[in-house]
């Protein structure tokens, strides 16, 4: 087993992990912290196909590199979209939950952001 | 496509208005920035007519040459460098979203205005900006001609539509926004594992490289796959909706214009491009027919709960899944069971037609129905009485964009269907010419529940809440007789049309057919609408009545079992495990089409 499987099979868990939080979850914040750990398994995937050097058989890749940086920015950015706008939602709520129908239930899933 | 000219040269004529429609939104929200107060709107003012020429310049430029637009951003050519290219189908798209989001722009103009010597208000700033936003982002994502550069464009388009949902803060439209902001991610991240396989198994990216390199093997069905699904999640294609009542309903009337009428279009272009044009050979028939099965549940589904909403706003919303369903019949139509392909032909021109003539009839739909809402100070179908007298061109609006989307000729809905049918003929696939008759009934049903109850004569006179400017009525006619005239383009020039078509819209036949659907749609009106304390069959007489009362018993008990399925399928955990499952089917049925 050489590195780039090794890699391969923690990027494959990190995905696996992060759907299960994202889907399982009801927890936004949770769900959040699913998505960054989702993406980070993909980009470690983008560190596989890199290392395998895809387009030149080089032994490493440039271009995958240069776009798991874009890709990092891209997740950054969507984090603090969505921390944002829980926080707001607590603000005026004082709950966090997802599901609009049932205030009960959501009581039960309450936490602080 | 275009291999030929980028080999030879870096940009073709005219290849810098490409750059232009990217750079001018961007330049606008820089200098809205830096501006702020209410110089935002006048540069909102500026760069939005600006961004309308430019599309204007690039349908005359490419209407001149008759080739596609080419442009290598910094003189480097792919696989290295980003290209940027526009075919017939991002012409037309960027100008049909160039026009949508001008009217909005005018429409918005009375309700996101900063009055002078006021201190900054946060909803006009940000408003102006994330229209600006959402334009650029569109640009880019109907001229990249590279996956990366596509995922970048979509979560911009993202970035920017969700803040508008919960544009006025009330907390379930910021409810609304996160879940439409993590479902979409999770579908933009599955969009991104599929490229990373594609690049890790043919070394480019770029579009038009990618298509002459990919063939059928396994990781290219798994890369599509997830790319297909993500991107339906995106859509909102059912049973992937579970964000877009909330949010579209939610969102003040010029933004649910934007999300509705182009936002849902950005992920469904996307999957045009790659089935169509990156890979017509891979996904074969069986998985055509699953998109196109997909699209007819979203049909029947999203206009029976449309014919079941209690507010005028969340029927609108449930039109456009239904109306975001009919769009992906045309990748079962376009099969050519011949070559085992996707033909790049009637149906496709038809599929194309159906989102633009969507996206104006649909922009203008929630324009008036803004307008109703903020005239009566609510939007209950039920409480619509005498709103026809108070405020006729609103009703006039939002009734020629309904018979828009109706297939009346000569609407480009009209033209859509022709050309969609014609290919249902053609391949042999009477079943969708079936779904496609059933959605023009169902669309004239909520259309038609709507007019009846806007033009009752009401109990007791329409109090206004507030005055409705003509500028704003205006803005929503015009998209609505827009939407109407679409089938009477030229068309040919940018889109594969067939030989033969289309029919004149205008010959008695064409009326003859369109007459049924609408007839049909308003006995399902009379069935399942929501009626009030108004039961719709009161005018007709106790034997009429006798004969409908059992009928409506049972078509609302059907409808009350789809709202019931509907609640579950829009539950978090649900979606979610439909989003995995729709993945693993997608590639066994690619998988078993060899």
């Amino acid at each position: 087993m050489d590195v780039a499987t090794i890699f391969g099979l923690c990027g494959s868990a990190l995905v696996g992990l992060g759907l299960y939080g994202l889907i399982t979850n009801p927890q936004p914040l949770r769900k959040i912290l699913s998505f960054n750990l989702l993406g980070g398994g993909v980009f470690m995937l983008f560190g596989v196909v890199a290392r395998r050097g895809a387009a030149a058989g080089l032994g490493g890749d440039p271009v995958p590199q240069a776009l798991v940086i874009t890709g990092i920015v891209v997740a950054f950015s969507a984090t603090a979209i969505a921390v944002a706008l829980l926080l707001r939602l607590y603000k005026e709520t004082g709950n966090i939950s997802l599901s609009p129908n049932d205030p009960e239930k959501a009581d039960t899933h309450q936490g602080k952001p | 496509m275009t291999s030929a000219a980028a080999l030879s040269q870096t940009a073709t004529a005219g290849g810098y208005l490409l750059v232009l429609s990217i750079a001018l939104p961007a330049l606008g929200i820089l200098l809205a920035l830096a501006l702020g107060g209410r110089h935002v709107e006048r540069v909102a003012g500026v760069f939005l007519p600006a961004g309308l020429a430019i599309a204007a310049a690039i349908v005359a430029e490419t209407w001149r040459g008759g080739t596609p637009l080419f442009y290598a951003v910094g003189g480097w050519m792919p696989p290295l460098g980003i290209a940027l290219r526009a075919d017939g189908l991002s012409v037309v798209m960027m100008t049909i979203s160039a026009l949508v989001i001008c009217a909005v722009g005018v429409f918005a103009r009375a309700d996101f205005f900063t009055p002078s010597r006021s201190v900054e208000a946060r909803a006009p700033f940000v408003f102006w900006i994330l229209l600006l936003a959402i334009y650029g982002a569109l640009n880019i994502v109907f001229v990249a001609g590279d996956l990366f550069t596509l995922y970048v464009a979509l979560e911009l388009v993202s970035f920017a539509a969700v803040p508008l949902v919960c544009l006025d803060g009330r907390p379930e439209t910021l409810q609304a926004a996160l879940r439409y902001l993590l479902f979409a991610l999770v579908g933009s991240v599955l969009y991104l594992v599929g490229a990373v396989l594609l690049y890790g198994a043919y070394g480019t990216l770029d579009l038009v490289l990618l298509s002459q390199q990919v063939h059928a093997e396994r990781v290219t069905f798994v890369a599509a796959a997830l790319m297909t699904v993500g991107l339906l999640a995106k859509t909102a294609l059912f049973p992937l909706h579970l964000w877009l009542p909330p949010a579209h309903a939610g969102a003040p009337a010029a933004g649910s214009a934007v999300l509705s009428a182009l936002v849902v279009k950005a992920s469904f272009f996307i999957i045009v491009r790659l089935w169509f044009g990156v890979m017509p050979g891979i996904p074969g028939f069986a998985a055509a027919q699953l998109l196109a099965a997909l699209g007819a549940g979203a049909i029947v589904f999203g206009s029976i709960l449309a014919l079941r909403q209690e507010r005028l706003k969340l029927l609108i919303a449930y039109s456009t899944l239904a109306q975001i369903g009919y769009l992906f019949l045309m990748f079962a139509l376009a099969f050519n069971a011949g070559t085992a392909r996707l033909d790049s032909g009637g149906a496709l021109t038809g599929g194309m037609l159906q989102a633009m003539s969507h996206a104006t009839a649909k922009a203008a739909m929630f324009m008036s129905a803004g307008l109703i809402y903020a005239a009566l100070g609510h939007d209950r179908v039920t409480g619509l009485a005498g709103i026809g007298r108070a405020l006729p061109l609103t009703i006039v609006a939002f009734a020629l964009s309904g018979v828009a989307l109706m297939g009346v000729p000569p609407s480009g809905a009209y033209l859509a269907k022709e050309l969609l049918l014609q290919a249902a003929a053609g391949t042999g696939q009477w079943w969708w010419g079936v779904v496609i008759q059933m959605g023009g009934v169902l669309t004239s049903s909520y259309v038609l529940l709507v007019l009846c109850h806007a033009l009752m004569s009401p109990d007791a006179p329409v109090t206004l809440h507030a005055r409705v400017p003509r500028i704003q009525e205006a803005a929503a006619l015009a998209l609505a007789v827009c939407s109407l005239l679409l089938a009477l383009f030229p068309w040919e020039r940018y889109l594969p049309v067939p030989r033969g078509t289309p029919p004149t819209p205008f010959d008695l036949d064409a009326l003859l057919k369109t007459i049924w659907p609408i007839l049909a749609g308003g006995v399902l009106a009379i069935l399942m609408g929501r009626w009030g304390d108004r039961p719709a069959t009161m005018s007709f007489g106790s034997a009429v009545a006798a004969v409908i009362a059992p009928a409506r018993c049972a078509a609302l008990a059907f409808g009350g079992l789809i709202e019931r399925l509907d609640g579950v399928l829009r539950q978090w955990t649900a979606a979610g495990l439909s989003l995995l499952a729709l993945v693993v089917i997608f590639a066994a049925a690619m998988l078993a089409g060899r």
